[in-house]
């Protein structure tokens, strides 16, 4: 019960798991290259995005 | 640059964070009923509304679409408008949405409760709840996309990929497996038949846990842990990888689920390598998660929101490093049916959704209505109790897990299985009971929650729309230094939706596809013969019931199981089964070959009082099954239905299905009385004794290996 046999019953179906694998890999080879490049000013911009509306700005104390 | 001045709506995330809270109760209570039902079979109450196989669907789905699916629109709605830095897109959609969402959970306790099911575990709900879950799911993705398009802030925060990754994969899962053609107006049949059904209802139930329980709660942990904690999240890089990462493995692991059964085996080793992949994104998430505390550790001796918050990373370390590993098949092959999977999923809901749930709660409630947590002790009172509950609730799970698989695989030194399947069930009693205990402490824990919660409502002054200020998004964008393609996609919600609705459809379709195409995939076996009529209405009445929820049907090729049950499974044997019912958990033995060991008196009195039959058994009474007369006016539109799905049977069978349902009923009811049972033919529990006869009989009679088989 190998897999090969299966796919084989479809014609040309060999190229699809092979084109997805490439597709795939080239993805995460390009996003892992462009993660370490990135410009370090550029994500620390990014992870500060929920610091962005300060503690207590938006919500202020009861008047009372 | 001109400041534009709007408010972010707090109402709704008040209003989901209330539902929240409460289905947590409900859901938490109906575990807490079934968990006793398993040592005081009497807390079945011989009803059939309040029985072990419709209360078990109900706990399952208000733990998963209403505690945790309201936990994930009320961070959702919180979070996405800060990140926006815009008010939601329509408070009208919102409201449309929240109130949808609570009338599908009302009607779905409803209908389960009446024993309205599909039969697929996580996917109970009939037809036309599924078609409200659609309409709501896309009134949410209205109001997501319109917020996301209407922004100020160019960037999306990797929370709102989880966001979007979530709501697209969620509707693909839910549309394909919720393909059933309806019989009336709360019963449907699925479309898929036997292996195929299984691999699309474990596609399901893989990634709802994937995309439901989990990569949401992602989102929900990326934004507020480093809120809560005040520093931004360890690894924005790691970050970006996790996401793409985990769900284009996720979707691929579903066969796990099925390991050793009739699915073919290059399906099942798929699911096994993804699986084992999917560690790798899964403690990259964990490790950034628990990094970002790096530094502030002593504040999360102080600080409860954050005390919560690390154990539920922690519990989903824990668990997604159990998942690759208990999908390696020679552990599977142990743990697979027994409670080990119970405890398994107990870590991930009661330590990661249910801990970070609690978090969010502890940190939103105050903040919103302006003013401190009633009682900090309370809520730390809370957090022992809730991890207290966790340990007693998974520890005696894990030993009643390798107790009975290691009772099920012994054999003597003559050969013969050792133990009975009831001594294997009444050894773990106590291990049971021991889990109740942990069920209520953690329930305990949620009650002092939300009495803490409401002090704090109380005392407090809620703020419903919180006035705020940013500037527009600028038309000219700047660009920075090495940017490059990656900010196509994270700047642009669109490219997002398309990018990852093809990489989970991918790998959705590469497993699936072949699986239906390829007739060689399901061996056809010729003595395989659809059901009769009255064996089609008694399996209605056995999926009614719920008896997947204790028994399987998929005997795996090892010496323990065939020797115990019968020859194993084949795939051929489910070619007719709309939809297939191999179960997932044996409180009860496999019912795969039950048909023929005994006789039909037998199950009469077993369903009448299984004490009677097997003393020590906790099943629960199925009296209203001897009392209740058979709906045989749904018959025809039942064949009818199957005719529709490719079951063979006669052209315009279904004028002449009742007369045969007929004949069998009173054949059967003539051998209950040979064995001194009156009873009139026309009662549920003869259909029921007509299904279980048949069961596994079709191919016994045949040369054992190999089957008959037609390729």
């Amino acid at each position: 019960m190998k897999f090969v046999n299966y796919l084989t019953s479809i014609a040309g179906i060999e190229i699809y798991p092979l084109l997805s694998f490439i597709v795939f890999f080239l993805f995460f080879l390009v996003l892992t290259i462009w993660t370490l490049r990135v410009d370090k000013s550029h994500i620390n911009r990014l992870k500060n995005l929920p610091f962005e509306n300060k503690e207590g700005d938006n919500f202020p104390p009861i008047i009372k | 640059m001109e400041i534009e001045k709007f408010s972010y709506d707090n109402k709704i995330v008040k209003l989901f964070a209330y539902a929240t809270i409460l289905w947590g109760l409900v859901g938490m209570l109906a575990g807490l009923l079934i968990a006793l039902q398993l040592v005081f079979p009497a807390l079945n109450f011989g009803l059939p509304e309040t029985t072990f196989g419709r209360q078990r669907p109900l706990h399952t789905n208000a733990i998963i679409f209403a505690f945790v699916g309201n936990g994930i629109f009320m961070g959702v709605y919180y979070s996405l408008q800060r990140l926006c830095k815009a008010r939601m897109f329509s408070d009208l959609l919102g409201k449309i949405h929240f109130w949808g969402w609570q009338l599908i959970i009302v009607s779905a306790a409803i209908t389960l409760c009446m024993g309205f099911t599909t039969g697929k575990e996580y996917a109970e709900l009939e037809w036309p709840i599924d078609i409200a879950i659609t309409l709501v799911w896309v009134v949410f993705g209205l109001n997501l996309f319109g917020t996301i398009i209407k922004r100020r802030e160019k960037h999306l925060y990797v929370a709102i990929w989880f966001y979007i990754g979530t709501w697209v994969t969620v509707a693909l899962l839910h549309i394909v497996n919720s393909f059933e053609l309806p019989v009336s107006l709360f019963k449907s049949y699925s479309w898929y038949a036997g292996v195929q059904d299984a691999l699309v209802q474990w596609w399901y139930g893989h990634n709802a846990v994937a995309f439901f329980l989990t990569t949401p709660y992602l989102g929900l942990m990326y934004y507020f842990v480093p809120k809560a904690a005040n520093r931004p999240i360890y690894s924005y890089r790691l970050s970006i990888i996790h996401f793409w990462a985990l769900i284009f493995i996720y979707i691929w692991a579903g066969p796990h689920h099925l390991l050793y059964t009739a699915l073919p085996d290059w399906a099942q080793s798929l699911g096994i390598v993804f699986s084992l992949m999917l560690i790798f994104p899964s403690w990259g998430g964990m490790i950034n998660g628990l990094l970002t505390l790096r530094g502030a550790w002593d504040r999360v001796r102080e600080d409860v929101v954050l005390k919560f918050m690390v154990v539920a990373i922690t519990a989903y370390g824990m668990a997604t490093f159990e998942g690759p590993m208990l999908s390696l098949k020679n552990i599977n092959a142990i743990s697979h049916y027994t409670d080990w999977i119970i405890a398994h999923v107990h870590v991930g809901t009661l330590g990661w959704n249910g801990f970070l749930t609690f978090g969010i709660l502890y940190y939103l409630i105050p903040k919103m209505f302006r003013t401190e947590l009633y009682s900090k002790k309370l809520a730390n009172w809370h957090f022992w109790i809730g991890t207290l509950g966790i340990i007693f609730y998974v520890i005696p799970m894990y030993f009643a897990g390798f107790t009975q698989a290691g009772m099920w695989k012994q054999f003597t030194v003559d050969g013969q299985l050792q133990y009975r399947f009831l001594e294997t069930v009444t050894q773990i009693i106590p291990m049971y009971a021991l889990r109740s205990f942990g069920g209520a402490l953690y329930l305990i824990g949620a009650i002092f929650m939300t009495y803490n919660l409401i002090k704090t409502i109380r005392a407090g002054s809620f703020l419903d729309n919180e006035e705020t200020q940013a500037a527009p998004l600028s038309k000219v964008y700047e660009k920075a230094k090495n940017e490059h393609w990656h900010r196509w996609i994270e700047s642009r919600p669109i490219q997002m939706l398309v990018l990852s609705l093809v990489i989970v459809s991918i790998g959705g379709i590469l497993e699936i596809i072949p699986t239906f195409l390829i007739k060689s995939n399901i061996p056809t076996i010729a003595s395989v013969k659809p059901y009769t009529p009255l064996e089609l209405q008694g399996r209605d009445i056995y999926i009614r019931e719920g008896c997947y929820t204790c028994h399987s049907q998929m005997i795996r090729p090892f010496r323990s199981e065939t020797a115990r049950y019968g020859e194993y499974s084949k795939a051929g044997e489910f070619v007719y089964d709309h939809p297939f019912q191999w179960g997932s958990r044996r409180i009860g033995p496999d019912l795969a070959r039950i048909g023929g060991k005994y006789p039909d008196a037998w199950h009469y009195n077993h369903m009448l009082d299984p004490t009677s039959i097997s003393p020590g058994s906790i099943m629960p009474v199925y009296t209203w099954l001897l009392d209740d007369e058979l709906d045989t006016a749904s018959t025809p539109a039942k064949i009818k239905a199957m005719i529709t799905l490719g079951v063979p049977y006669p052209k315009g069978y279904e004028k002449l299905a009742n007369a045969d349902l007929k004949i069998q009923e009173d054949s059967i009811a003539a051998s209950l009385k040979r064995d001194d049972i009156q009873t009139p033919s026309n009662k549920e529990i003869i259909a029921l004794i007509a299904y279980m006869q048949r069961l596994g009989k079709d191919i016994k009679g045949l040369p054992a290996i190999p089957a008959k088989v037609k390729k």
